[in-house]
């Protein structure tokens, strides 16, 4: 679940942040006195009205109209977002919000997907558990984003909550299949599981066999690695006629697949397992037979999985394309000859994934047909600086042209040109999320090789709506100059390999005053561009900075500036104290102030 | 992720270059991971960050030539361990494997089969079908470009079922793609179309 969703629905940042609201001064229900009767009634009232108020940014700014407002809203709110696990200590949390019934909570920052955090670093979940069990018995809903989970972690979440109904983890790792278990068996009102690119140790406990719920209505494990009993989960399925999401891992043979669909043809996601010969165990399968399942399942609106795809059995799926919402085939090592009879079919399509080997043919196939397309993803098969690429600037341009609706892109390829993200810039005017990344590092416009200042620049001129941007490929201080003149609903920018000077990190700083997100790798920009953003720090979430031009003078700099920002060095191995340069800085706003369960490798300044 | 000497060696040679012959890109110290010396990287960014308008890697051939070997670098692309590992996974399992192609010579009696993984480039191909079927043919075959005078094309039936000529695309593309070789009576091969 990404927040760039979140806002293109209208949803919201976290608490705005201004020197009132520090120190203390904020309202809530710690400590203060009952209020009058007459006031008591009033509240009560707005109680009865903030209720009706979902997103999480009406609410924050209703909560700042004046301290009886504050403890009506955080008496009514119940769903919690809290978007930094350190921003705000878990007690504090559950002293102003009291009647939480759901919780999003955020860990490690982005970057950490691509190792630049070390191991141990943090994000250790027990910690909010600790918090949750006695302030919130009657806790419904649990989703984690790069947190460490352990297995003692979900047993005790499991034992400690009797209407514990959803539980997501993204991206967290600590836990493995023992932790499931326990989830299985005590949770049984569990309607979702969805454990979606976790890693998760791999202890051989038959999770599976363990439900105890009869509601389920989601279970999605294609991270889990290991085998699982499939006689127990086609039993579980079988008993839960609520049940429409299913994603299942690679170690689902088609022939299993197949005998899972026929227990629920009211499925609408199907993630399938191993789509091909290889699976073993499950017998052969005629594509007619496989053909047959799906025609079955004419609920289906979104189909992913396809690993060890065998390409003659991609046709099994023609009867439900025409009701598909979305399509995932990026771990299917597919051709355009291949996709093309697949997408022709897919004239609903608002969401596919894809893997570059369908190359610009194939994207053009895709812009031809999917006129209602909201996100593309084309994913590379070899994630390598010098692979061949096989997208490029052409395919670009075929979906710019085809696809108007557009409002999400990621992009991976070898080879892009000024002229054709100039022409998505025009063509896609609902953007709000493009990402582009050029594999290869500093790479310039392929045909006039000039950097990609003016590509980049058109997209933050012409996508009035843009909220999240990461750049790629040569890059002056003349892009960030853009970026900082015209990019000012931007929330999220990342950048790589990009930049001349400080100049550029200062455009950027001082340009975007709805910068919330802001991570840097290996470009040149020093303190000087560092204390250029002083004025902004407090209203973001975080800064993430490796590998750059920073020393440890300008960010102590930065934390004596910023007493309730919290400044992280991160080292990869311990150094020796001669050491000015800062090879890792992650820095964020915190009420909690510095962590105590930092790290060795981690000097809080 | 480290890279070894010999490994970029090895890299080089089957590197395709559009630059004129005996043109070399100028040695430059391999830069070392993150988890190395800080002043190092600091070093070998340094040269990566153009600070002029024409970018070092420009060069008149249209290809890019990076200033330092290719190294890997930490996190980048920016793809998630678990995708990588999804594809890892089976592309170990095909290089345990064999890559067993069968391979025709037009007019000999017999096909041979060869394990495309046996050999590192395309010259060590070319030898070892030049010695398979040199009884077969009357002088040196060449598939490949520049080839003079030779008699046969070497040819390969690719995943889409088309018949390219042997030679235009990296080896490693080469390998994951072909299905057959077919040794074609030069004659036969005019007209025959390149990789994309």
């Amino acid at each position: 679940m990404s927040e760039d969703e979140e806002d293109e629905r209208g949803g919201g940042e976290g608490k705005r942040w201004s020197p009132d609201l520090i120190g203390g001064r904020e309202g809530g229900s710690g400590g203060a006195d009952p209020p009058p009767l007459s006031d008591q009634v009033l509240e009560n009232v707005l109680e009865n009205v903030l209720q009706f108020l979902d997103s999480r940014r009406d609410r924050n700014a209703a909560s700042l109209v004046c301290r009886s407002w504050c403890r009506a809203e955080a008496q009514t709110r119940r769903d919690l977002f809290i978007g930094n696990c350190y921003a705000v200590s878990p007690a504090r949390a559950v002293e102003r919000f009291r009647r939480v019934r759901a919780l999003v909570l955020k860990g490690k920052p982005r970057f950490a997907d691509f190792s630049l955090v070390p191991p141990r670093w943090g994000a250790g979940f027990y910690p909010w558990l600790a918090a949750l069990v006695p302030a919130y018995p009657w806790l419904e809903r649990l989703c984690l984003k790069r947190m460490f989970v352990s297995d003692d972690d979900l047993s005790l979440l499991a034992k400690s909550f009797p209407s514990f109904r959803d539980l997501t983890l993204i991206c967290c790792e600590g836990f493995g299949t023992a932790g499931l278990a326990a989830i299985a068996e005590h949770c049984r009102h569990l309607r979702v599981l969805d454990l979606i690119e976790n890693d998760v140790e791999e202890e051989m406990v038959d999770w599976v066999s363990r439900f105890s719920t009869t509601s389920l209505e989601s279970l999605v494990f294609d991270c889990v690695g290991c085998a699982v009993n499939l006689d127990a989960l086609e039993a579980l399925v079988a008993r839960s006629p609520s049940l429409r999401r299913l994603r299942v891992n690679q170690h689902i043979s088609v022939g299993h697949l197949r005998r899972l669909m026929a227990r629920a043809p009211q499925l609408t996601h199907l993630g399938t397992g191993s789509f091909g010969d290889g699976g073993g165990g499950g017998g052969e399968v005629e594509v007619a037979d496989l053909r047959a399942a799906f025609a079955a399942s004419m609920s289906l609106e979104c189909l992913s999985g396809f690993r060890d795809l065998a390409s003659e059995y991609l046709p099994a799926i023609y009867p439900v394309c025409a009701n598909l919402t979305s399509l995932n085939l990026s771990f299917a090592d597919i051709t355009a000859e291949q996709l093309r009879p697949v997408i022709i079919r897919c004239h609903n399509l608002q969401t596919f994934w894809v893997l570059d080997t369908v190359g610009d043919e194939g994207l053009l196939a895709v812009a031809a047909t999917c006129k209602d397309l909201r996100e593309l993803r084309v994913f590379p098969l070899d994630a390598s600086e010098d692979s061949e690429g096989s997208v490029s600037d052409v395919g670009l341009v075929a979906i710019s042209q085809g696809c108007r609706n557009l409002r999400s892109i990621l992009y991976f390829c070898q080879r892009m040109t000024n002229a054709a993200v100039a022409t998505m810039s025009e063509n896609c005017q609902e953007l709000f999320v493009f990402r582009l990344c050029i594999m290869g590092r500093h790479r310039p416009d392929h045909l006039t090789r000039e950097p990609m200042d003016e590509g980049f620049g058109a997209i933050v001129m012409n996508c009035k709506k843009l909220t999240r941007l990461a750049v790629s490929g040569l890059l002056t201080d003349k892009a960030f100059g853009y970026i900082g003149k015209y990019g000012k609903l931007l929330r999220t920018l990342s950048v790589a390999f990009a930049g001349n000077s400080d100049l550029a990190l200062r455009y950027v700083l001082e340009g975007c005053p709805k910068l919330q997100k802001l991570e840097i790798r290996d470009s040149p920009f020093g303190d000087a561009g560092l204390l250029s953003g002083i004025h902004h720090y407090y209203n973001m979430r975080f800064l993430w900075m490796n590998s750059c031009k920073l020393s440890i003078r300008g960010c102590k700099e930065v934390a004596r500036r910023l007493p309730h920002l919290v400044v992280e060095v991160i080292r990869d191995k311990l150094e020796e104290d001669d050491v000015e340069a800062v090879e890792k800085l992650y820095m964020y706003r915190s009420l909690a102030g510095r962590r105590d369960d930092a790290p060795p490798f981690v000097e809080i300044l | 992720m480290e890279v070894t000497a010999s490994d970029l060696d090895n890299l080089k040679a089957t590197e395709l270059r559009l630059g004129l012959p005996g043109i070399d890109a100028p040695e430059k110290p391999a830069p070392v991971s993150p988890r190395g010396s800080k002043r190092a990287l600091l070093v070998s960014n340094e040269e990566c960050w153009p600070g002029k308008n024409k970018s070092p890697e420009a060069d008149s051939g249209g290809q890019e030539a990076q200033p330092m070997a290719k190294a890997q670098v930490v996190g980048w692309p920016p793809i998630r361990s678990y995708r990588k590992n999804s594809f890892k996974a089976r592309k170990e399992e095909m290089e345990a494997a064999g890559l067993f192609v069968k391979v025709s010579m037009d007019g000999a009696p017999y096909l041979r089969k060869i394990d495309l993984k046996v050999y590192q480039d395309y010259k060590e191909l070319k030898e070892a079908l030049d010695n398979m079927f040199r009884c077969f043919s009357t002088g040196e075959l060449s598939g490949m470009q520049g080839c003079n005078g030779s008699e046969y094309a070497i040819t390969y039936e690719d995943k889409d079922g088309d018949w390219m000529l042997v030679g235009d695309v990296p080896w490693e593309m080469f390998m994951s793609s072909c299905k057959r070789l077919r040794i074609m009576r030069r004659s036969e091969a005019t007209g025959m179309p390149s990789s994309p």
